[in-house]
């Protein structure tokens, strides 16, 4: 047993360092671009229609968490898409990212805190019964 | 030491400040307040003894040449830099010639102006012209003080005299509540008086010339609350604006002429002028009478007297410092400051001399009638001042500075007497009620005889010396035509003056104690009522009226009003007699007091502080007058050197007909014989006079008769065979006559002093008979000169003709003006403001109805019209905005990229 514990330790770094792993890595071809806009794009789309059909305001803010994301997506693929082009200093979409994950963090944090207020008041989260926007 | 004149005014000056900014508001107590006016003015004084001696007696005396500050440095700047002046007047007289060294100066300062300002320098200085039309003068105005002379005597006077006034003062303003206000004022007019008569040029004597006729107005209307004070100070206050009115356009027009203030620069310039003879008005003429009447309003002279009199509404140190001492006499110290430019006119000489003479007679006629014990000292300074101006006008301008040092003794003496007796008296003026008071008041009454007699001119009191010296220069000047007929005015008026002031002596002094009776009635005298209304203010004064005049204090024992506080009302006098029957009728303020009855009051004598300054000024009054003793009893000569205010004056006094200043005649007798020898002695002979200032009389009686100072050098000239500068026979010469017939000039000397102490004497005889011997007389001779004795007490009707003739029309010419201020300037402006909002109504009615109309009208058709729609819009639906928003992302992708699309489908 504690023999299996070790061979199979042993063959699975080997494996990452330097073995099949690698050669089975060099040989697949990476996803060119327009794979990982089209995805965005679909998340993208995905959220624009659940904030435009859900009642729910909790939906809806999930929703609007899948378009941000769309969005991270496309800087991440821009930034890989870059390097591989050999600038190796674009960085600027992998930071972008993840400040706009900081601040969907914190716009989650106020936007679940306005819908608890919100829900007090007005006994409801559903979106259709809060006009208050119209005057 | 005469480097420090400089602190010589602003002691004075700080110890007003002392007390007028901290007074109040540190609550000195009166020995506070009166320690410092007195230890300031105490210090100058000794400051100015002690300059004076060191500038004529001291080893590096430099009498009798003028001390600048500025000269070495001691004090001095510059204080308005005028630059180059052009010089407008005078030149065609063409007796100013600029000396080639100054010229180069000016245009060397031109140049410097020229490139500070930028200009070129011909536009400041026209030098290339051929007949240059700037003669290079200069007019920086410097602040620096002179000592000379002239400016010694009034040092001396106005700080000695001043400091027995101020003393006084801290006895008679007791228990006033202003006290300090008072002392910041005396202060304030110590420096001011200080800066008038030491300071260097014109500007400064304007500058002190303004400020002594400010402080004049604020100690006259000290009684704020009293309006015939505050109307007696608006007067003064007018009536000099007047006179500086003239003095103004002098100065003007001396720095046109000489293009300099400064007196030195200015009398040498001005001595170089031809002299202009009496009939032509020239230049100098025109110069001289600005400043005459600049004099006439300083020194109360006809027509500018009628402030003088009302003044003594001021409390009575006010009267004796300002109104007799000093202040007033700065007419004559400008007179003979400028004495030059007088000289220069004949015409001008002969006004002051005439001005001066019915000035001295209106006066005293005028002194005889009035029963207020101020008033007739207030018309005798009036009259002395009269004199002192008939004497410069004769040419005896040092004279006429001796007569102000011992008018300032003996007058400062008299009204200070006369503050004790209304101080006794409380704060009765009135002559009629007093009599009597020698047995009360000795030591005031003592003191007050010694200025009886030496006003009066007996020998050898210090009015005599000078009145006499007065008179006989009136009597033996060849400067002015007529000068028998001013002697023999003056002469009259010296026996006017024997009267009145016997007559004031007697009534106040002497005979019956009229304090004790009913009050005769009469005619309402402006005293009395006045009194009255003292009376009333006195009691209520203490607790509501900032100030009053001075009161003795609650608990002071001043005579019966005390007496009968604590006697339970009974109105007993101090010998026990009942007083009850005696009140007057009509006195019902006394006994609506309440047993504090003013009706009549036992005279008390003063307190030291008051009787010491009299005994000072007393001593100063009888002996005061040798320092100027008459040549005819030294054997014709001024003796005593420098010590001879006339032989120290002379230097000050420009000769008409040497042309020159005088020569100074105060050194050793053998000196002095040589230079009277020769009248054309350079005046550069001051540098022979260093030391020897010892006296000497061993000149010979034959010398004498050249010897006569140069003052009179046109007697001199008849005597010693010089022409007179104006021609030989300029009219009737009285002493000239009676030399021929007594034979000599000493002699006609003893003549005219004999006359002179006739007529004193006579007057006081007079006095004596009408007010001591036969006392009905007075009323007699009223009644049988009727109209003459009325015009007299109503002092001819003047305040009355000048009130019509100048105050009724300015009031009118002030209403016609107000007419066309109110009517036509008023109406003007108000009239446009009408028109302005009539037009204004009818643009905004246009405003409101057509411009707002179509504003809201086309605003309201549209919200009619569209807010429908846009309101359907807002549903207030979240889910409603975000699809308009995506809505709206599909256009704008649409549109940014349809051009894309359309290639992608047309492309595959």
């Amino acid at each position: 047993m504690n023999n299996l514990i070790a061979n199979t330790f042993a063959l699975v770094w080997q494996e990452a360092a330097v073995g099949r792993w690698q050669t089975i890595k060099q040989g697949v071809v990476e996803p060119d671009l327009s794979k990982f806009l089209v995805i965005a794009a679909l998340l993208f789309i995905i959220g624009v229609a659940g904030v435009l059909t859900r009642r729910n305001i909790i939906v809806i803010f999930m929703s609007i968490e899948l378009i941000l994301n769309a969005a991270n997506l496309n800087f991440i693929a821009f930034t890989r898409y870059l390097q591989d082009t050999g600038n190796l200093n674009a960085v600027a979409g992998q930071v972008f990212t993840v400040f706009i994950i900081v601040v969907a963090a914190a716009e989650a944090a106020i936007g679940l805190g306005l819908v608890i207020a919100l829900y007090r008041n007005k006994e409801t989260i559903f979106v259709d019964k809060i006009d208050l926007l119209k005057w | 030491m005469h480097r420090l004149i400089w602190l010589i005014p602003l002691l004075p000056l700080a110890g007003a400040a002392v007390n007028g900014l901290l007074g109040r508001r540190l609550r000195f107590s009166e020995t506070v307040v009166g320690a410092i006016a007195v230890s300031s003015v105490a210090l100058a004084f000794l400051l100015g003894v002690a300059a004076v001696y060191s500038y004529g007696f001291g080893s590096h005396a430099q009498w009798p040449a003028a001390y600048v500050t500025s000269q070495d440095g001691a004090f001095g700047y510059q204080w308005i830099p005028g630059g180059a002046t052009e010089l407008t007047q005078g030149r065609r007289e063409g007796a100013y010639h600029i000396t080639p060294a100054a010229r180069a100066e000016a245009e060397e300062r031109a140049r410097e102006i020229a490139t500070e300002t930028g200009t070129p320098p011909g536009a400041v200085l026209t030098g290339a012209q051929p007949e240059p039309r700037v003669l290079g003068a200069l007019l920086d105005v410097e602040w620096s003080y002179q000592l000379d002379p002239l400016s010694s005597i009034f040092i001396l006077v106005i700080t000695g005299v001043g400091l027995c006034i101020f003393v006084f003062a801290t006895g008679y303003m007791h228990g006033d509540a202003g006290f300090y206000r008072f002392f910041a004022y005396l202060g304030l007019f110590m420096f001011m008086m200080l800066i008038l008569v030491m300071g260097s040029n014109f500007m400064m004597m304007f500058v002190g010339w303004e400020g002594v006729g400010l402080c004049s107005y604020l100690l006259i209307g000290y009684y704020f609350d009293r309006k015939e004070a505050g109307d007696a100070s608006r007067k003064a206050f007018i009536t000099n604006r007047v006179g500086d009115f003239g003095f103004a356009l002098a100065v003007f027009g001396i720095i046109a002429t000489f293009g300099s203030t400064q007196y030195t620069t200015v009398m040498a310039a001005a001595s170089g002028y031809p002299v202009e003879p009496l009939g032509q008005f020239g230049l100098m003429s025109w110069l001289a009478l600005g400043l005459f009447v600049g004099a006439c309003g300083k020194s109360a002279q006809i027509p500018l007297y009628v402030w003088l009199p009302d003044a003594m509404a001021g409390p009575t140190p006010v009267s004796a410092l300002i109104h007799a001492a000093t202040m007033v006499t700065a007419g004559l110290y400008m007179l003979t400051r400028t004495n030059v430019i007088f000289q220069h006119s004949q015409t001008m000489m002969l006004v002051v001399a005439v001005v001066g003479a019915l000035t001295a007679l209106f006066a005293a006629t005028i002194g005889i009638t009035q029963n207020d014990i101020k008033k007739v000292l207030a018309y005798s300074t009036v009259s002395q001042l009269g004199f002192m101006f008939l004497a410069c006008g004769t040419g005896a301008f040092v004279i006429g500075i001796f007569h102000v040092m011992t008018h300032a003794f003996f007058k400062a003496l008299m009204f200070l007497g006369a503050g004790s007796v209304i101080h006794g008296m409380h704060h009765e003026q009135d002559m009629r009620r007093m009599g009597g008071l020698k047995r009360y008041m000795p030591k005031t009454y003592w003191t007050f005889l010694a200025g009886w007699l030496a006003i009066c001119g007996i020998i050898p009191f210090s009015g005599f010396w000078s009145k006499d010296e007065i008179l006989w220069n009136a009597a033996s000047t060849t400067l002015i035509p007529y000068g028998w007929l001013l002697w023999a005015v003056g002469t009259f008026t010296a026996a006017l003056t024997a009267f009145y002031m016997t007559r004031l002596v007697a009534m106040t002094f002497w005979g019956k104690e009229r304090f004790l009776e009913v009050h005769a009635g009469g005619q309402a005298d402006e005293a009395h009522a006045h009194a009255y209304d003292e009376d009333v203010k006195q009691h209520h004064a203490r607790t509501e009226s900032a100030g009053d005049r001075p009161h003795h204090a609650p608990d002071e024992r001043v005579g019966i009003a005390h007496i009968e506080e604590t006697g339970g009302g009974s109105h007993v006098d101090a010998r026990g007699r009942d007083l009850h029957d005696l009140h007057d009728p009509h006195d019902k303020l006394a006994h609506a007091h309440g047993g504090h009855g003013h009706g009549s009051v036992v005279p008390h004598e003063s307190p030291p502080s008051m009787w010491i300054p009299l005994a000072v000024l007393a001593v100063l009054a009888v002996v005061g007058g040798f320092v100027g003793i008459s040549p005819a009893f030294t054997g014709g000569a001024h003796v005593g050197g420098r010590m001879n205010i006339v032989n120290w004056l002379e230097p000050v006094v420009w000769n008409p007909s040497t042309k020159q200043f005088n020569a100074p005649h105060g050194a050793g007798g053998g000196e002095h014989a040589a230079n009277a020898g020769d009248p054309h002695a350079e005046p550069n002979a001051i540098a022979q006079n260093h030391g020897a200032p010892a006296a000497s009389t061993q000149a010979t009686p034959a010398a004498h008769s050249d010897a006569a100072p140069a003052t009179h050098a046109a007697t001199g000239a008849d005597a010693g065979g010089h022409s007179s500068p104006y021609g030989n026979d300029t009219g009737f010469n009285l002493a000239h006559a009676a030399e021929s017939s007594l034979g000599g000039h000493t002699a006609a000397e003893w003549l005219f002093i004999i006359i002179s102490l006739l007529a004193a004497g006579i007057g006081m005889l007079l006095g004596w008979l009408f007010y001591v011997k036969r006392p009905h007389l007075p009323d007699l001779w009223a009644a049988r000169l009727g109209a003459l004795y009325r015009a007299s007490y109503n002092k001819y009707w003047v305040d009355e003709l000048y009130g019509l003739l100048f105050t009724r029309r300015t009031m009118d010419a002030a209403r016609g003006i107000y007419a066309v201020d109110s009517k036509g300037i008023d109406g003007a402006v108000n009239g446009s403001a009408a028109l302005t909002r009539r037009i204004s109504r009818y643009t905004g009615n246009f405003d409101r109805r057509i411009v707002d109309g179509a504003v809201n009208g086309i605003a309201g058709f549209i919200g009619r019209l569209v807010s429908p729609l846009l309101r359907a819009a807002q549903t207030g639906l979240t889910a409603n905005y975000a699809l308009v928003m995506v809505l709206g992302l599909v256009v704008a992708v649409v549109f940014f990229f349809s051009g894309d699309i359309l290639g992608l489908v047309r492309g595959r």
